[in-house]
């Protein structure tokens, strides 16, 4: 099994304060790990530095073994905390806009899942909710064979039962070679979904463990060790 | 078929338990298909690397086998299924009588009362 993301020493700095304070690790292939912290530890950060929309201060990241860049983005799925799409496009547009720009894009994946949702193709970006805009450009990012999915906080602003269809999305869809990174705090709701979990504190990797061992050595859900670890 | 998951106690032995569950009820008969791994884990909503180091430990039990090009099956050994449903049903037991201890029965008293309470049942 070799490792999608690798790094040492990773630091980034922003004017105000030191978002990666040096932080070194490896996500091998064929996992599903949580990137779980408290609202500014540094979660965004490090998924914008692994697709290349940021660049370290320091240290080295390798992104299936390459620095990120060009070469990366072809292996990398990405779904940002915030809205990208042009928001007068519909559906429909969208898809053809995203079969054009990725190889692996699978449009009769994307139109299956939009179906299941209920989401009519038709429709304009710009007069969805909240919510249904959320799920497009989750049902976006996962209709592509990627190796590496990263996703920040996909669902947060999603209602449990679609949510509940999004996890079994990402269950079934991804490839068994593949890796989805996956950022949130709505713990529980994912965690039985994951097999590695990494806490991120102040820039700072606090513990990564996988699911069932925490749950074996500690007696308790990764939901209930990360309250007592952050606990305020 | 419905699974049901604690959260403070690790999934792959949940998962365990409740396969081991469904054989000897016969939701799995001996010698069928069982689903894939992944048919499996999204049913049960788990992670599928989960769901495989179960059934990888159901295999190593005995209680199934692959063969290598169709898939992976329920043994055909009912003496290997029953004896599993003997390991289920001391296990039941043996919670059973802790708990009737726990109320100050003793192991007598609990069996008087097993004995006197199947009339009321349905």
């Amino acid at each position: 099994m070799n490792n999608l993301i690798e790094c040492r020493d990773l630091v980034k700095m922003f004017p105000s304060c030191r978002a990666l304070n040096g932080i070194s690790l490896q996500i091998p292939s064929g996992r599903i790990v949580g990137l779980l912290g408290p609202n500014g530890s540094g979660k965004s950060t490090f998924i914008k530095l692994c697709n290349g929309l940021l660049t370290q201060d320091s240290g080295q990241l390798l992104v299936g073994g390459m620095p990120p860049g060009v070469e990366t983005k072809r292996i990398v799925s990405y779904l940002p905390e915030r809205t990208y799409l042009n928001d007068w496009m519909t559906v429909n547009q969208m898809i053809r806009f995203f079969s054009d720009f990725y190889g692996d894009f699978d449009s009769a994946r994307a139109y299956d899942m939009l179906a299941r949702l209920n989401i009519n193709p038709a429709q304009r970006l710009k007069t969805m909710s909240k919510g249904t805009k959320e799920k497009v450009q989750l049902i976006l990012v996962m209709s592509r064979q990627a190796q590496l999915y990263l996703l920040d906080e996909p669902i947060g602003g999603v209602d449990p039962a679609a949510r509940d269809y999004i996890l079994d999305t990402i269950i079934s869809n991804y490839n068994p070679e593949g890796t989805v990174v996956i950022s949130t705090h709505l713990i529980s709701d994912v965690e039985k979904i994951l097999d590695d979990v990494i806490f991120i504190n102040g820039g700072n990797i606090v513990l990564t463990a996988s699911v069932d061992d925490i749950r074996e050595q500690q007696d308790k859900s990764v939901d209930a060790l990360f309250r007592e670890v952050f606990r305020c | 078929m419905a699974w049901n998951l604690q959260s403070d106690r690790p999934i792959y032995a949940q998962l365990v338990e409740q396969i081991q569950r469904m054989i000897v009820t016969g939701i799995f008969p001996a010698g069928s298909k069982m689903p894939s791994v992944r048919e499996l884990a999204t049913e049960a909503a788990v992670n599928p690397n989960t769901m495989q180091r179960a059934l990888s430990k159901l295999e190593d039990d005995g209680l199934l086998y692959t063969q290598r090009t169709s898939g992976r099956f329920v043994t055909e050994e009912a003496d290997r299924i029953m004896e599993t449903k003997q390991t289920l049903a001391n296990e039941l037991i043996q919670q059973f009588m802790e708990n009737m201890n726990r109320l100050g029965f003793t192991r007598e008293q609990a069996v008087e009362l097993l004995k006197n309470a199947k009339e009321e049942e349905k």
